[in-house]
């Protein structure tokens, strides 16, 4: 099982939960059992053609799945994914910042002398 | 006698009032290529934004509510200007924060594009970013919750409910297009952020003439991709904002407006951010129902702070 974090416009379509469980062995089959559950979301975050929108950014963990294999990528018992929609290409360099920050969390937790 | 050459001395004066001088005053362009197929009695002009110091229309509001803040004594040596934004704001905030020495804070959705973040840090603003998931909503509750916590360190200049912000647009953008256009403006589209850009120059146009068609453009959906765009029914409601004050309420996709974008880059050499697609995209829609008029939109700004998207320029 995943949990899928829903931003503050998609609540509506989810009976005002901000998070949602789903299962899938992959992000593509977790996404779709999301619209299973919750069929008034397919409008909102796919196209005509079946693909997600073109703004839709989903984060496992920090990262972007653009980052890692796409709808490919597969979900291990969890895990958490972020559906959060893209304001003019941030989200890719929002996981790289994230991603960054908490590196040096960890390198200054490493080089403590606690 | 001592001959006086007047446009030179408006330069010498414009320029030594420093950047703020040079706020407003914008360009209207007309498009050609991607307008072909209309009625020839039909033109559509956008106001290029972008030409303003902070490289936005958001440079007029941020201006006039900074100078207003001063007026009135709210924004005074100690105090910190406080504001939520998506990008384009804070900019012109941090702009004419640091031109003008008045330190600014400025809360922001975490997944604000990386340019803008960039921008924001050069020119000196501190920066809270907040959940992603929220959008600007969530920005908006983070900076109402530090000013009533730290009143007398931040003054919150509140741009949503902020009168000043649409009387910028009053004062400015409402007369440079009446005089652009001759008087002869017939449609005026702007989208819907804050609603300061509608409700000032649309408030000034209709003065003018109220046969002038006030339209307003929104996402079509809460979800979507249009940066500085609010979709209203869904959204924190701008305390400047009336519903019932556009004669018409246009919806773009964030589809149509990413391919527009492409289409004003390379029709009509016009390299312009998603909002203007959006923007576009709606003026053209009216302008396809006539048989004469003047249509007229707001492009908010460039595309530069979109390029690390780069699916958004490189399909063909």
């Amino acid at each position: 099982m995943t949990t899928l974090k829903i931003p503050t416009p998609l609540r509506y379509y989810t009976d005002g939960q901000a998070e949602v469980t789903v299962n899938g062995p992959d992000v593509a089959t977790a996404m779709r059992n999301l619209v299973e559950q919750y069929p008034t979301l397919e409008q909102h975050l796919y196209n005509g053609h079946g693909d997600l929108r073109n703004f839709v950014n989903l984060f496992l963990g920090e990262n972007n799945i653009k980052d890692l294999q796409g709808l490919e990528t597969p979900l291990n018992e969890g895990d958490t994914l972020r559906l959060i929609p893209s304001i003019a290409g941030g989200s890719d360099d929002f996981s790289r910042r994230r991603l960054k920050s908490l590196l040096q969390k960890l390198r200054r937790n490493t080089c403590s002398p606690d | 006698m001592t001959l006086v050459n007047q446009r030179l001395l408006q330069t010498i004066l414009s320029e030594n009032a420093g950047l703020e001088a040079h706020v407003g005053n914008t360009p209207l362009i007309p498009l050609r290529r991607v307008i072909r197929g209309l009625s020839p009695s039909v033109s559509v002009f956008a106001k290029a934004e972008w030409f303003n110091p902070g490289g936005s229309v958001k440079d007029r509001p941020a201006l006039n509510i900074i100078r207003t803040a001063i007026a009135n004594g709210n924004l005074h040596p100690g105090v910190r200007l406080l504001d939520s934004t998506s990008g384009n704001m804070g900019i012109s905030y941090a702009t004419f924060g640091a031109a003008m020495n008045i330190p600014v804070t400025l809360t922001m959705p975490e997944n604000a594009s990386p340019e803008r973040v960039s921008i924001l840090r050069a020119l000196g603003a501190e920066l809270v970013l907040t959940d992603p998931l929220e959008g600007s909503d969530g920005a908006i509750l983070a900076a109402r919750k530090m000013a009533a916590e730290n009143p007398d360190l931040y003054w919150y200049a509140n741009q949503y409910d902020n009168p000043a912000n649409w009387q910028a647009h009053y004062n400015s953008t409402g007369p440079e297009i009446w005089a652009q256009t001759g008087g002869q403006v017939t449609h005026f589209i702007a989208g819907l952020g804050t609603s300061g850009t509608l409700m000032g120059a649309g408030r000034y146009l209709r003065e003018q003439s109220p046969a002038v068609r006030l339209i307003a453009l929104q996402p079509d959906d809460g979800f979507h991709g249009l940066e500085g765009l609010k979709h209203m029914p869904s959204a924190i409601q701008p305390g400047i904002f009336d519903f019932n004050f556009a004669d018409r309420t246009i919806e773009v996709s964030t589809e149509a407006a990413h391919t527009m974008i492409l289409r004003l880059a390379r029709e009509e050499g016009l390299f312009v951010g998603i909002s203007s697609g959006a923007a576009a995209v709606a003026a053209i829609q009216v302008a396809s129902e006539l048989k004469e008029g003047q249509v007229v939109t707001v492009f908010p700004d460039a595309g530069y702070k979109y390029l690390s998207d780069k699916r958004l320029w490189e399909h063909s």
